[in-house]
């Protein structure tokens, strides 16, 4: 202990120096593009970022020795990487507003595309809502009653083998492709029965996506019901199934409520199954029992594919009215989820 | 430099104690298996047909969604049966694809090789990403915001893949080219960026948009994973002096990577068979190229499944459930894997991800 060198604490990097190093890793990178023929705002950041990645290494390798440094390199690094995946919803975001305000009028609400060409302005959304709203519609009915009994068979009633085998292939399940989905309704129902393109063939295409998405939600929200209550319901002589009905679902209510939010609002959202099984169609049909039918994301995909500005407006429009049910599905469930957790807590 | 050993026999024999304490706490807890024998004493036989009515109605559901996974296998094989038939080309080997011909002539080769490629691809962009933002959510961000950031994220998610397509084609291709042009001129030499000038539309346009979709996936599943990491392995490895990131490495990284191999083959079955966002940003082309920068140098089996299914004759329509066919089995195979890699972690573990 006679040398001075090795002490057991060393200095550190302060948040000042760290601000420093990140101005000049700025300033060096603009300069850097002023000067040369480098541009483009994703190539600065980009240059910036390593710039600042390097001097701070560099510099906290020389204050605080090796193994800080490295942390400190990774720090940034999470950081960063966390920030980049911001960027793509920010920009999906933000464009879609941008370019789908131009059709977001009464006209878009309230017309279809009939006897509207790639070329013609005007024409709207409405048929594709009405789409929308029938085969989501069908598909919530059919998945949710059959989802939630699967989950009570996985969760009150299932032991052993079997229970575990419908208990992995849910969530195999949730796996299949959504366009796979549609061929099995294609070949099924409508090459097989010959029952022909209707929004019904939607819904049960979107269905076998919804179910295990549905299965898998109630079967937490179930677990999560104190055997307690299960217990006590039991020893006052009332049988299972009435417990299940009236005491365990009930407490259960709300996380379920949000699971189905959140997988209708996964189904909204599809394209390639609704392709495949109701086919889109450009004027109304109100009966999702006979003839194509078509549905926002379907009206998407068919308008982008136009390549015509007016078309691509209406795609825009549309996107932009996808995304608003999306969103706000998503929000209302995550606002509902906070409200159980908060009742969940008082609870106990 | 510390005795990295050390600290790593530490933390796996904490793991094990963990294991032990949840295994032993949870299965008690399990609805059904404490509580299964209660009711009988006081039923009386009306109760007992509901009970039984009821119990038979859940099983029935949960057999149908077996039936209903086996069911898409034997329609699928069945309704591509005919065109397989008739298939004058070999299907398992042959790269063009025109089954809508006289005679038809349709193989997989470049549809699958388009649809790996293009997966591949998506997944070394999404995952070093998906890391980063996971371990930023479960050790990086402050407490109170770790929870809203993540559902930001899962926000990505949330957006119809439609939309992505749509932002793919208008927005980002304009981004790509500028990118393929740099790639090509600086890194020409590598065989994935060679070009003859013409950039857009291309494979790699594809893979970015399927790396942002399946970014979201394998990054909740993971923080979930991370989040679970017991915490005397961390606080064990602090205690010896570990950086947070020599932390991560001993203890979180080691506990959590069957999670995250499980998160990254769903990631990989999610960019497998994503469709619509493909079909809409991609020139499509029946060739086995890795000129990732060009326009019409690939396709993939789902996104020319949405492309071709308008015009196809019932011949066509066979090929294409065919090609459907084996999409199902490559991503009902990395499915599977991907479920049992979760499984045998959450036996491990106790937890549920």
């Amino acid at each position: 202990m006679t040398t001075a060198a090795p002490t057991l604490r060393r200095g550190t990097l302060p948040l000042l120096a760290v601000a420093a190093v990140a101005a000049c890793a700025l300033l060096v990178t603009v300069l850097l593009f002023a000067l040369t023929p480098l541009a483009g705002v994703p190539g600065l950041v980009l240059v910036a970022a390593t710039i600042f990645l390097a001097a701070q290494t560099a510099l906290a390798r020389r204050i605080e020795g090796s193994r800080r440094a490295k942390d400190r390199f990774v720090t940034a690094l999470v950081s960063l990487a966390f920030l980049l995946a911001l960027v793509p919803l920010f920009s999906v975001l933000g464009y879609t507003v941008q370019e789908g305000a131009a059709r977001f009028d009464v006209e878009f609400f309230t017309r279809s595309l009939r006897s509207i060409g790639a070329r013609d302005a005007g024409g709207g959304g409405y048929h594709a809502i009405i789409g929308t709203v029938e085969q989501v519609a069908i598909t919530t009915l059919m998945s949710v009653p059959i989802g939630l009994l699967v989950a009570v068979y996985i969760v009150e009633y299932g032991r052993g083998r079997l229970a575990a085998t419908i208990r992995f292939f849910v969530d195999v399940m949730t796996g299949i492709p959504s366009i796979v989905a549609g061929l099995f309704v294609l070949s099924f129902w409508i090459l097989g029965l010959r029952q022909g393109f209707s929004g019904f063939a939607a819904g049960l295409a979107l269905s076998v996506l919804m179910l295990p998405i549905i299965v898998r939600s109630s079967e937490e929200m179930l677990k999560l019901v104190p055997d307690s209550l299960r217990e006590a319901s039991f020893a006052l002589g009332i049988p299972r199934w009435k417990t299940i009905l009236r005491i365990v679902l009930p407490t259960a209510l709300p996380g379920i409520v949000t699971g189905i939010m959140l997988a209708v609002a996964r189904v909204t959202g599809e394209t390639a199954p609704v392709l495949l099984t109701a086919f889109g169609a450009a004027s109304i049909n109100n009966s999702p029992f006979s003839g194509p039918q078509s549905s926002l994301p379907l009206m998407v995909f068919q308008q982008a594919g136009d390549a015509q500005e007016t078309a691509v407006n209406r795609a825009w429009t549309a996107a932009l009215t996808l995304i608003l049910v999306v969103m706000v599905l998503n929000l209302l469930a995550r606002l509902l989820t906070r409200r159980s957790r908060i009742g969940r807590q008082g609870s106990r | 430099m510390p005795d990295l050993t050390a600290p790593r026999a530490d933390a796996a024999a904490g793991a094990d104690t963990a294991s032990a304490a949840y295994g032993g706490g949870g299965a008690p807890l399990l609805p059904g298996s404490s509580a299964g024998d209660l009711p009988r004493t006081a039923s009386a036989s009306g109760q007992r047909r509901g009970d039984r009515v009821f119990r038979s109605l859940s099983l029935g559901a949960g057999l149908l969604l077996l039936g209903v996974i086996v069911a898409i296998g034997v329609f699928l094989v069945y309704r591509a049966l005919p065109a397989l038939r008739d298939n004058t080309g070999s299907f398992l080997t042959d790269v063009g694809w025109d089954p809508n011909a006289t005679p038809p002539a349709f193989g997989i080769v470049a549809l699958a090789f388009g649809t790996v490629l293009s997966s591949v691809l998506a997944l070394a962009m999404a995952f070093p990403v998906a890391m980063g933002v996971a371990l930023f959510i479960s050790h990086y961000a402050p407490r109170r915001f770790a929870g809203p950031l993540g559902y930001v994220v899962d926000l990505l998610a949330a957006v119809p893949s439609v939309v992505y397509g749509l932002w793919g084609i208008f927005f980002l291709n304009d981004r790509i080219k500028g990118l393929s042009a740099f790639l090509h001129d600086h890194l020409g030499f590598v065989p994935l960026f060679r070009a003859d000038g013409i950039y857009g539309r291309s494979i790699l346009l594809a893979s970015v948009v399927l790396a942002i979709m399946i970014l979201p996936i394998i990054a909740s599943l993971s923080r979930e994973v991370f989040l679970q990491v017991p915490a005397a392995n961390q606080e064990a490895a602090l205690a010896l002096g570990a950086t947070r990131w020599e932390m991560i490495r001993m203890a979180v990284l080691p506990f959590g990577k069957p999670g995250v191999i499980g998160a990254t083959m769903l990631g990989l079955g999610r960019a497998l068979g994503e469709t619509i966002a493909v079909a809409l940003v991609l020139s499509p082309a029946f060739l086995v190229s890795f000129h990732v920068l060009e326009p019409g140098k690939g396709n993939t089996i789902a996104a020319n499944i949405a492309l071709q299914f308008g015009e196809a004759t019932a011949t066509g329509r066979g090929a294409l459930i065919a090609s459907g066919l084996v999409l199902f089995a490559i991503t009902l195979v990395v499915n599977v894997i991907a479920r049992a890699v979760i499984y045998r972690r959450r036996d491990f573990a106790g937890g549920s991800a």
